[in-house]
């Protein structure tokens, strides 16, 4: 049982104060720069905190996973920006 | 230590706000004395200081607690004084070292802040390790902080215990269904908090703490940033309360999104204010409180002079390389503190001396550069001293004079000029509609986007103009002006103003009231 972050990232730091098992560390080169959730310790907060804290503090969508691979913080969870707005403009820009 | 509140029920319009009469910079109209000391000789605040003293931000502070819907965190905060730059991030230990070896070559760097790139009290150990070693081996160097205000509360304590010079609020609004537009959630004790239960949170965390620093005699500054459509007639509202409340300054800036910024604004094609909304609203506040005019929304790294750029020479691995011997650092620092100090204070003797005597007079004259700014109140209704009309005039100025190429501005100096003197109103960028090929929209040229980004000035001051642009103006109904080079700022917008009026070109016109 434990959480994932992967290499969107954006190396805020905001959640690694926050993990109550000091699962989180900035990851050594050449993953730098971001960080990553040691997988022996993350207990997905159970037992300390109804919501795993770094998933409620995180700011990028898609930069926390489950053990599925399933995004904490689906694409316009955080920004409320609805996906296909957001793929219309990434795609206005790309074409200029 | 009490805090006077700055100025008394202000008149709505017309008449002469509290306590500003007789001020001597029109930027500290309706500030108390007390106030007015504690901020004239910084270069933040002070449109006389900002030509002599510098500062610089660190960014120490990279988490953030809530989401604005004009940032991306995948970048820095594109509002909130750290316009869309990718800063190097640093320890306390760095930013401590950065800030001694900038401290030390630029002996006018007076003010050190801690603006982001997150929110520095959503970094606390970091923010206040910065501030602790600079407090104990920099004691001439003031510390401030910017902040979003939703930890605010928790840190007063500390904040007053290290001596900080003054805190910044990010204050866009006080009333919850608002704020649901512009913040989707914060992080609340261990919880994401969405919508509008977020924003009233936020807003009660940010008057408490306002309320708070006050009452223990800490400069507070609010910055709103200025949303189309979403805050803009409420920022009155908050410029009252605020004021009420004891921050010395309001200072109302732009918001800038853009769809590239990949923020929520961005995207959704939230359009940002244009120069004459900007300044209707800090019209409109400036009855009710201080307002800030020449903020650039410098960069959170940024070091130097505002709006002068030397970052490039303070990074890292530079300074790792520095030997830095503050002590004899300091000593200099200390003898050019006085030596502006000096000058300024002349300048200001100077300003009150000129405006002692009564009334100002119609078509009067006044030599003394720097002191026409000064004069008079601001909201003296022109038909009470003169029909003529208040005129905007751009500036292409470097140091207090007219001293730069129009085709080099990268920024102008707006002023109004009325009777009672030049007033500085605030500025515009030159690129401020080009933020790089992508954004540019076709066949707009850059000199198109600068004369947008002057309207409503019927003047350009400058040193000198080429030809096209020159007609280009004309066209545009704005006079280019080059007679006036590397003449003190306010003397040229003044002695322009004088031929306007001797031309008879400045009755009183229905259709441009505003200026009026
Ligand atoms: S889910 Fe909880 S325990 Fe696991 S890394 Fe995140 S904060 Fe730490
Ligand atoms: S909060 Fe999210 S973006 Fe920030 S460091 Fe942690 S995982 Fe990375």
């Amino acid at each position: 049982m434990a959480l994932e972050i992967i290499e969107s990232c954006v190396n805020c730091w905001a959640c690694a104060p926050l993990c109550p098992n000091q699962a989180i560390y900035e990851a050594a080169p050449p993953h730098f720069p971001h960080f990553l959730i040691d997988a022996d310790k993350c207990t997905e907060c159970v037992g300390d905190f109804a919501d795993a804290q770094c998933v409620a503090i995180c700011p990028i969508e898609g930069a926390i996973l489950d053990e599925l691979g399933v995004e904490m913080n689906p694409p316009g969870s955080l920004t409320g920006i609805p996906p296909e707005r957001w793929a219309a403009a990434q795609a206005e820009i790309a074409a200029r | 230590m009490e805090l006077p509140v700055i100025a008394q029920e202000a008149p709505k319009a017309g008449g002469c706000s509290a306590g500003s009469c007789g001020s001597s910079a029109t930027q500290m109209n309706g500030m108390s004395d007390e106030i007015r000391v504690r901020v004239q000789d910084h270069p933040c605040y002070s449109e006389d200081a900002h030509h002599y003293f510098a500062r610089m931000h660190v960014a120490v502070a990279p988490a953030c607690n809530i989401q604005c819907h004009y940032c991306n965190r995948k970048y820095d905060c594109a509002n909130e004084s750290r316009p869309g730059v990718v800063s190097e991030l640093l320890t306390p230990d760095q930013a401590v070292k950065k800030t001694l070896a900038v401290a030390a070559t630029i002996p006018q760097m007076t003010v050190l802040g801690i603006a982001g790139p997150g929110d520095p009290l959503a970094n606390p150990e970091r923010t206040f390790e910065t501030f602790r070693q600079l407090a104990a081996k920099a004691p001439d160097i003031k510390l401030c902080v910017s902040t979003n205000g939703l930890a605010l509360p928790d840190h007063v304590e500390e904040l007053a215990k290290h001596n900080i010079d003054h805190v910044t609020i990010t204050i866009n609004c006080v009333d919850p269904d608002v704020g649901a537009k512009i913040y989707p959630w914060i992080f609340w004790k261990n919880k994401r908090i969405h919508g509008r239960e977020a924003a009233a949170i936020l807003i009660e965390r940010q008057q408490q703490g306002l309320e708070m620093l006050v009452a223990k005699g800490i400069l507070v500054k609010v910055n709103s940033v200025l949303i189309p459509g979403v805050n803009d007639e409420h920022l009155k509202e908050v410029s009252k309360i605020v004021k009420a409340k004891g921050a010395f300054l309001h200072n109302v800036m732009p918001l800038i999104a853009e769809a590239g910024h990949g923020t929520f604004y961005g995207i959704m094609g939230q359009r940002s204010p244009n120069p004459a909304e900007l300044k209707n609203l800090q019209d409109a506040c400036e009855g009710d409180m201080n307002m800030m005019r020449h903020c650039r929304q410098c960069r959170a790294d940024a070091v130097g002079l505002l709006g002068e750029d030397r970052g490039d020479e303070f990074t890292m691995d530079k300074i790792e390389a520095m030997e830095i011997d503050y002590e004899a650092a300091m000593a200099v620092r200390a003898e050019l503190r006085a030596k502006v100090t000096a000058e300024l204070d002349a300048k200001r003797q100077k300003a009150k001396a000129a405006h002692a005597p009564a009334a100002p007079q119609v078509v009067q004259f006044m030599p003394h550069p720097q002191k026409l700014a000064l004069a008079g109140p601001r909201s003296g209704i022109p038909g009470r001293q003169s029909p003529a009309r208040r005129v905007l005039m751009a500036v292409a100025g470097k140091g207090g004079l007219v001293a730069v190429h129009f085709g080099h501005a990268k920024e102008f100096l707006v002023y109004e000029a009325s009777a009672a003197g030049a007033k500085f109103v605030g500025h515009r960028k030159a690129e401020q509609y080009c933020a790089g090929d992508e954004t540019c929209g076709d066949g707009e040229s850059v000199l198109d986007r600068t004369i947008k980004a002057l309207d409503g000035c019927e003047v350009v001051l400058c040193s000198k103009i080429g030809f096209e642009p020159w007609g280009n103006l004309e066209a545009a109904g704005i006079a280019p002006n080059g007679e006036h080079a590397m003449e003190p700022i306010e003397e040229a917008v003044m002695a322009v103003w004088h031929e306007m009026l001797a031309a008879g070109k400045l009755e009183p016109k229905p259709s441009t009231a505003k200026c009026a």
